[in-house]
Parts: structure tokens; sequence; C-alpha cells
């Protein structure tokens, strides 16, 4: 870059990438073993580019956590790995069906992988020591989240106390936690929906195939369409059928539908979500279904 | 800025704009932000049902939009916002983030939060009740914290008959009470929020008002000059050593522009220690740029291999902040515990962290009368006062009147960790 900025305006999203790698470069210098907790979806995949600004020419000085529900979608985890390689970052795998096998998580048959996510991760969190872990939670995603702080303290269970909220002022945050607790840190808690795709269309960098149009065999549940997998049986009157669909969020198979969609292209994702009538979650997630403050419930457990 | 943003949309040169707004629902506040929120179309048709659903449930004769920012479910069971939350909505050429406060007294810390980072303060009165006290307060609050640009939204206009005297007679009191406050900008609007009057179409009613409806002047009041572009200010945030074979000599100091601009080949000097120095180069991720101005994250190189590190502050030779260990500073208080002297707490300024003693009270500041207290020795929760602190190694700071980041620091309980209290220092003693 060689521009001279004649007024000296930074544009809305470089403020939001200049605020995000400041919280960045503040967790690995305050905390003793952060972790990024990566999804494979698009928002994680911001944050890992955001953390890769934030420190570059260096590596990314701490690694990236997943939690393997068993339900990823192929396309996502090709995804993580060509990043993860490309970063040279340590990754590190934790599986629901070992926290099962090991008996951390109970699978008592009704509750869903989401949930036993939760446990999942937090045993992750206890038994690596980690004291910080980055989430690509955003505010504009759901209301309970429009509350949440940059720095959101969890408990010796993982707990978040939304009454017990420390107050964040300026860009001054406080990482203090005593042993056994850990931080959630959401450096992204500003971005919106569409700054993500802006970001991502300005950067050019590599997101999951199922974000863009594609055809693929769905069905009709709750009035989402789901995808045809091995892991999500289907039900009595359900019915297949071949569809042109992508992806607004990449959370666990059984649980996350898609919407149909011509979008092939970032532009066109754009224009498409401009004129969207439904939220994300509220449009594709099963799992923020349950209540209205069913969000609020599971990030007080300890969820993402 | 790089080629590849050229096929981007317009979006990525969007305009921000932090705003915070303070009330309580018998203002109007949640019907105005959610008149923002579904004109710019920000709300969407998932969260309008749940809300409908929820109002119907309740029994409300009309669709309370407050469940819309009141996240929380002991928000919803109690009726009333007790949080800050943020929202956000875009128009063509700007984004916004709200920070929505509650306004009553009792939540003086939530609304000192919400305020920290805003660029303009929304402050709603209703026309037929005229200034309270509590409009006052949250005009005093926004002052306290150097918000540079204040709008007072006189609404309820269609309950006054559009009244042109109403609002005249609000105008005009509240421009002779904000002459003892620091608001270098004051725009008043006569509004209505639930009839959509000068929110963001022009109202019919009120032809005798010939200034720019709210939307119009949240879109274009101009907020770039609101920085400091000349003092340099650089808290050294972390030190970017990769110890890579393909970048084995770099050492970058990283960090967030505080104020002024900074462009390789300038002298400066590192402080505490006082080295001087010139700038290398200053990195953004993979590019050189030719200069750094706030808020922008960079990466700045040295010319010579003095000793930096985090908690040191880059400033010019010749304009540099005064390290000092006496700090003078107005202080909300946010914890139940009262501040006292002989306290000693944590302090974080800008990247550095010190402990503080507490040396005095001078007075507690009543943020209704803006009487000075000066009997009382202690801070309350939601107090605000004026306080000398003694820190254990030397701040390197500005009076926030002159620079937001530079003149604020947040103090911490050393025993439980959590933030109870937000400061601001004053020039001089």
């Amino acid at each position: 870059m060689t521009t001279t900025h004649a007024d000296y305006r930074l544009s809305q999203l470089d403020q939001l990438e200049a605020e995000s790698i400041h919280i960045f470069r503040e967790v690995a210098a305050e905390f003793e073993k952060p972790v990024l907790m990566f999804s494979g979806g698009k928002d994680s995949i911001v944050m890992l580019r955001l953390a890769e600004k934030a420190f570059y020419p260096a590596k990314i000085p701490f690694p990236v956590l997943q939690i393997d529900t068993g339900l990823d979608f192929p396309e996502v985890l090709d995804t993580r790995d060509n990043w993860v390689g490309r970063l040279g970052v340590k990754l590190v795998v934790a599986s629901i069906d070992d926290a099962i096998a090991q008996g951390v998580v109970i699978d008592d048959g009704k509750t869903s992988r989401n949930r036993m996510q939760t446990a999942t991760l937090l045993n992750a969190i206890e038994e690596n020591g980690f004291t910080a872990a980055f989430g690509g939670g955003r505010r504009d995603e759901e209301k309970a989240r429009a509350k949440e702080r940059v720095y959101s303290h969890r408990d010796e269970f993982g707990q978040w106390d939304p009454k017990m909220q420390r107050p964040e002022l300026w860009s001054l945050y406080n990482g203090r936690i005593h042993a056994g607790e850990h931080m959630r840190i959401f450096p992204i808690s500003n971005w919106t929906e569409l700054d993500i795709w802006d970001y991502i269309g300005r950067e050019g960098i590599e997101i999951p195939d199922i974000y863009f149009s594609h055809q693929r065999r769905v069905f009709e549940r709750d009035g989402m369409l789901m995808s045809e997998t091995p892991l999500n049986p289907l039900r009595a009157g359900e019915t297949v059928e071949e569809r042109t669909v992508r992806f607004r969020t990449c959370g666990d198979i059984s649980l996350t539908g898609c919407v149909e969609s011509t979008a092939s292209t970032i532009p066109e994702i754009i224009a498409e979500i401009s004129i969207a009538k439904l939220t994300e979650r509220g449009a594709t997630r099963g799992d923020d279904r349950f209540s209205e403050a069913a969000m609020e419930d599971r990030k007080k457990e300890g969820y993402f | 800025m790089s080629e590849t943003n050229e096929g981007a949309a317009n979006a990525t040169n969007m305009d921000l704009l932090r705003f915070a707004t303070a009330g309580s629902v018998d203002d109007g506040k949640s019907t105005l932000i959610g008149r923002l929120l579904l004109d710019s179309k920000s709300i969407f048709a998932d969260q309008l049902e749940a809300v409908e659903a929820t109002s119907v449930a309740k029994g409300y004769d009309y669709t309370d939009l407050a469940l819309l920012t009141d996240g929380l479910r002991s928000e919803r069971e109690q009726g009333i916002t007790i949080d800050v939350a943020y929202r956000y909505f875009a128009t063509p050429n700007r984004k916004f983030i709200i920070a929505d406060t509650p306004g009553h007294v009792q939540y003086t810390r939530n609304m000192v939060t919400g305020a920290s980072t805003a660029d303009l303060g929304l402050v709603l009165v209703d026309a037929r009740q005229g200034l309270t006290e509590q409009s006052r307060r949250h005009a005093v609050i926004l002052s306290l914290l150097r918000v540079p640009h204040l709008v007072l939204a006189v609404n309820k206009m269609d309950l006054v008959d559009y009244s042109q005297e109403v609002y005249e007679r609000i105008h005009a009191e509240f421009t002779t009470f904000a002459t003892k406050l620091n608001i270098p900008d004051l725009e008043v609007i006569p509004i209505s929020a639930l009839a959509g009057d000068n929110v963001v179409n022009r109202s019919e009613n009120m032809s005798w008002y010939s200034g720019p409806t709210l939307m119009h002047h949240l879109e274009h009041v101009h907020v770039a000059s609101d920085r400091d572009l000349v003092d340099v200010r650089f808290p050294v945030q972390y030190v970017v050593r990769p110890k890579s074979d393909e970048h084995h000599d770099y050492r970058g100091y990283g960090g967030q522009v505080a104020g002024g601009i900074l462009k390789p080949g300038d002298e400066v000097v590192v402080l505490p220690s006082g080295m001087t120095s010139t700038i290398e180069g200053i990195d953004l991720f993979d590019q050189e740029v030719t200069e750094a101005f706030p808020p922008m994250s960079v990466t700045v190189r040295l010319a010579d291999d003095v000793d930096v590190s985090r908690g040191d502050m880059i400033a010019r030779v010749k304009n540099a902040p005064t390290p000092s260990q006496d700090i003078d500073a107005m202080v909300c208080w946010m914890t139940t515990t009262p501040l006292k002297p002989r306290q000693k707490l944590a302090i974080k300024h800008t990247t550095r962290t010190a402990r503080a003693l507490v040396k005095d009270i001078q007075y507690r500041l009543d943020v209704n009368s803006l009487h000075r207290d000066q009997e009382t020795k202690e801070l309350g929760v939601n107090e605000i006062g004026r306080v000398q602190l003694r820190t254990t190694v030397p701040l390197l700071c500005d009076p926030y009147s002159q620079n937001r980041t530079t003149g604020s620091f947040i103090l911490i309980d050393e025993a439980t960790g959590i933030t109870v209290g937000a400061g601001m220092i004053n020039s001089g003693a």
C-alpha cells in the first residue's frame, strides 16, 4: 500500500480489523495459554485471518481448537486442514465420541450433539489448561450475544453469569482470572454478517464450498431444508429431493439447514443477504429454536 | 487498500459512527431505536415476529420494541434494560453501532461504559415534560466522557401539537445548561419516534423546523476530525519476533495508534526509558505503509536496537507525554463496596498495568446538579468524583480532554479481579 490518506479516514471495515487485531495482541500478551476455537465456518476463518495479520511475520502464537462433533461437513474439515497447514499452526481436536468413550460426556440418546459439544469443549479447555479461548460470536447474531462482553468471564465450571459481567470501557480489557477459570474472547463482536462477507471478498480468502450455491439432496424438517446424510436419518413422511442451495452457517450437519439460493460468488451472496428477511440463525439453525432464551441458556452452561 | 478490494461492494469504504443512547421506556427510546432499525431494514422478520409474539403473550396493546434490545431473561422478566446492548445498522454510506444503555441513576456505570467509545450521544426528552433531572444527568455524563457530538431529540412532538414554542423553550433551556459542560457540537431535533416525524423522513407537521432529520444528521455528522492527528502516541502492545529463518532479524512493535501520524523516517522517543531512534518502517500485515494514524493497528520497526517492551510508549522527541506517578482524575465507581482513601487497586492504562493507591477523594460530583460535595470522602456505586492516585510505576498519560485513549484507565479489584472503576485524567492539578 502506498496510498496517502489525504483525509486520514479509515473505512469501517478497516476500523473493525484494527479493533480485532488489537484484541488478539492484547490476549496474546496478557494470557498464559490462549487458544482459538475454530469451527471451519466463515466467522472462525475471519478470526484466523485476523490472528494471522496480528502477529505477522511471526506465526500465530497459540493453537487452534476444534470440537469434532462427528457430524461436521467434510468440506468444512477440508478447509480447516488447508488453513491450519498454510499457517503452520498447531491443531488440537477434541472429539465428542472420545469424550463419550471416556465418560466425560453422557450420551443418553436424547441430548443433541450440539449440547454435548459444550461438555466436550469445557473438558478440552480444562485438560489443556487453556486460560483464554477466542470465539467467533458476533453481537448481531442473537440478543443474548448483543450484551456479552468482548472479554467474557467463565467460572471454574465454565459458566457465564450475565448478571455479573464486568464493565468494559474504551479498549481497556480486563483479563484477570483466578486459577481454574478462563476467559472467552470475542474479537469480532462488532462485525455483522455483511461485514464478514465483505471482508472475505476483500481478502480473497478460502471458505468451505458449501457457502456457495450447489446441487444437494435435501429434505424438509421443521420448515428448514436439511442435507440427506446417513448421520441424519429420515423420519416418517420426509422425502428427499434435489435442490439448488447454499448454507448460511456451518454447524453440525443434523441441525444446520440450507437455503435455496443461486448465489455462487461473494458479490452474489452479499446481494442475497442484503435483502434477506430472516437472520442467519433463525433461518438455518435448529439449535436456537427451542426457546426465546435458547442461546442465553446454552451460553450460561459454557457454550461458545 | 490493496488491489483485491476494487471489486468489492462499496460497503468496504463505508464510514463508522458509534453512538450511545440513554433513557427509559417512557422517553420513547426503544421506539426510536426500533424505528431506526426498521426504517434502515436492520430488523429481520424472525426477530420482529418473536417480539410480536411475546408482546401478545404478555397482553400488551402494542408491539414492545424494547424486547428487541432487552436480550437477557432477567431483563425481560423485569421489563427494564439493565445492561449495555449493542445494536448494528447501516445506510449506504455509514455503519452505525448503537450502545443502548439504561437511563436510571442506578445504572450510571452502564451509561459511562456505553459512552466511553461513542462519537455521538443521543439524549431524549419528552416534549411534554421538557428537561428532566435524568436528561440533564445524561448530558453531564456524555460531557464527562468527552463524547464530541450531542443530539438532543425532543420526542413526542405529536403530543404537543408540533408546537414550535415548546421546542424553542426546551432548546433554550438546554443551551443555557450546556454552557456549563463540554459539548463541542450540539444539535436539537424535534421528532416523534412513534409517528416517524423527522426520524428518517422530514416531518410535514413542523415546517418551522429547517434543521436536519435525525437520520440525516447521524449519516453526515463529521467525526474523522475528532481524533488527535497531531500528538503521536503509540502504546506498545506486543513485540513481534518471528525467530524464523526467513525473518531472522525481524523485530517489530505491534500496537494501535492512539494519536498523531507516524511515518517512516520520523525521529521518535521511547518512554519511559527516553531512548531515541528513527522509524525504519511501518507494517500492516505483509505490506509496508507510508503512514499510520488512529485507530490503525500496525507494527512499527525502529532503526536502532533499543530496548522496547509492552507498556512502553513511542512518541515524538519534542512532543511526548510526561511520565507521572501522581494521577488526578475523575473516577466513576462501579461496585457496591465504596472507594475510600488508602485503598489499593490494580490500574490498567493503555497497555501498562500497575498498582495504585488512593491518596485522596477531593469531591463527589452530583451528576444532576454539578454540585461538588467535598464532605463525603468516599464514592459509592455509580458515583463520580475527583480522585488522586499514586501509582507504583509512572504512567505515560495525557489529559483525557486531549486524548481519550491515553487519558483513560480502569481500576481493578486485585482480590476479585473485577473492574471496579473507570478514570479520566485531568489536565494539570
